[in-house]
């Protein structure tokens, strides 16, 4: 299982495909879907790969994308 | 109701004016990046956010202080560092941080910089350097490298530039370091470490600006430019700071460069006061906040 997974504000992303570029694990890839300002935003290819490390997320220019850790005892 | 997870927020939520996102900048605009990274250093760091303001001048860079949810000062152009030491000096117990582009803080505004170095005054200053006049169409500035082309220079600039780190060094300031927009958890790591210094520290912060810059030069958008900051950036600390100039293409070197202790303006001030006039020195009693005692005056209130 994952250790880690993304929230992705699609609506806010502009498509400059850093999270894309300089995700450790290449879990996102630039979707092909438009979002309405119409940039491609991300999405998740490789979820398994996540770890949760937020790296995303401090490179994201638009704050439309984090990563968290998953708890381990989630039951 | 939804059947989601619940998952922790952004750690940069909390810190923005939500109903001011989106924002701005230009896709691939680097300045949303160092927000990040400022935003994890006031985490880590745990600072009180009722004693910490931010100051900004003009610019694209200068949108930042309008976009964080802090106490937050837009000023005039060139002018963010002296309305910083105005705001230090009338309550010492505020962290000051001035957060501003290279053209506000370097040019309009760069007697201040170096006379408030000089002075040590006990500020934050963290430079995004776009190398350009980004928001009023990528004119040439004190930074732009040689043989590039600016709006101002369409057959390419000739004009030296300076070299910030040497600049800080040199006027004072106890703290400098540079990172690039790729370096985002070392820069954080560098905010972190500014909030633990007392004097004058500056962070200079290379960030792209594709779209007056970059684009002009045939340099590719803001993903390009991250990458070739990942392939040109050479991290040596402590590196004298005479040997870290910026060039067109070259090398770009980072890292912490000076961390030293020096006396601040305040401190320099009472010992001199204390010395000339011995027991007659009476310290200045410092308001902090809302406990201003309000008093009414022409039918308004003011703080006295
Ligand atoms: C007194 C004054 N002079 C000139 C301007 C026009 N002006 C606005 S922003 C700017 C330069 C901003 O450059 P920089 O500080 O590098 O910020 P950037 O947009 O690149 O982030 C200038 C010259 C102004 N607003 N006020
Ligand atoms: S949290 Fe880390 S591993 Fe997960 S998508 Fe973001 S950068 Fe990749
Ligand atoms: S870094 Fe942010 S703006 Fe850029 S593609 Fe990823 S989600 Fe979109
Ligand atoms: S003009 Fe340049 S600095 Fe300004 S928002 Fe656009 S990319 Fe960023
Ligand atoms: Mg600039």
């Amino acid at each position: 299982m994952a250790k880690g997974a993304v929230e992705i504000i699609i609506e806010r992303c502009k498509g400059c495909g850093f999270c894309v570029e300089f995700c450790p694990t290449k879990v996102l890839a630039l979707s092909p879907a438009f979002n309405a300002k119409g940039y491609h935003a991300p999405h998740v290819v490789a979820s398994d790969k996540c770890s949760g490390c937020d790296l995303c997320g401090m490179f994201c220019p638009d704050f439309a994308i984090h990563g968290w850790r998953e708890k381990k005892a989630s039951a | 109701m939804s059947t989601e997870l619940i998952h922790p927020e952004n750690p940069v939520e909390q810190f923005l004016r939500s109903d001011r996102i989106p924002h701005i900048w230009c896709p691939g605009c680097g300045i949303g990046t160092t927000v990040n990274c400022f935003t994890r250093a006031l985490i880590d760091s745990k600072a009180n956010l009722d004693k910490l303001a931010i100051v900004s001048g003009i610019g694209c860079t200068g949108r930042v202080a309008g976009y964080l949810d802090l106490d937050s000062f837009h000023t005039t152009h060139g002018r963010a560092i002296p309305f910083a030491t105005g705001l230090k000096l009338a309550n010492p117990d505020l962290s000051v941080v001035v957060y501003s582009g290279d053209g506000d803080l370097f040019a309009i505004g760069g007697n201040h910089f170096i006379h408030a170095a000089r002075r040590n005054v006990d500020i934050k200053v963290v430079c995004v350097n776009n190398l350009v006049y980004a928001m009023t169409g990528g004119q040439t500035g004190p930074t732009t490298p040689g043989s590039v082309v600016t709006a101002t220079n369409p057959y390419g600039t000739f004009e030296p530039s300076f070299n910030l780190p040497q600049l800080a060094e040199a006027a004072g300031a106890v703290y400098v370091a540079r990172w690039t927009t790729f370096h985002v958890r070392q820069l954080a790591r560098s905010m972190y470490e500014m909030f633990q210094k007392k004097g004058f520290s500056f962070i200079e912060v290379l960030s792209p600006c594709p779209t007056l810059y970059q684009r002009r030069n045939k340099m590719g958008d803001g993903l390009d430019t991250m990458k070739s900051y990942k392939e040109k950036s050479k991290k040596r600390d402590g590196a004298p700071t005479s040997e870290v100039p910026l060039t067109r293409d070259g090398e770009i070197v980072v890292g912490k460069f000076v961390d030293r202790e020096r006396p601040d303006y305040l401190t320099l001030m009472k010992a001199q006061f204390q010395a000339s006039l011995g027991e007659r020195y009476q310290e200045p009693e410092m308001h902090s906040g809302c406990e201003f005692e309000q008093s009414e005056i022409d039918g308004g209130t003011i703080c006295q």
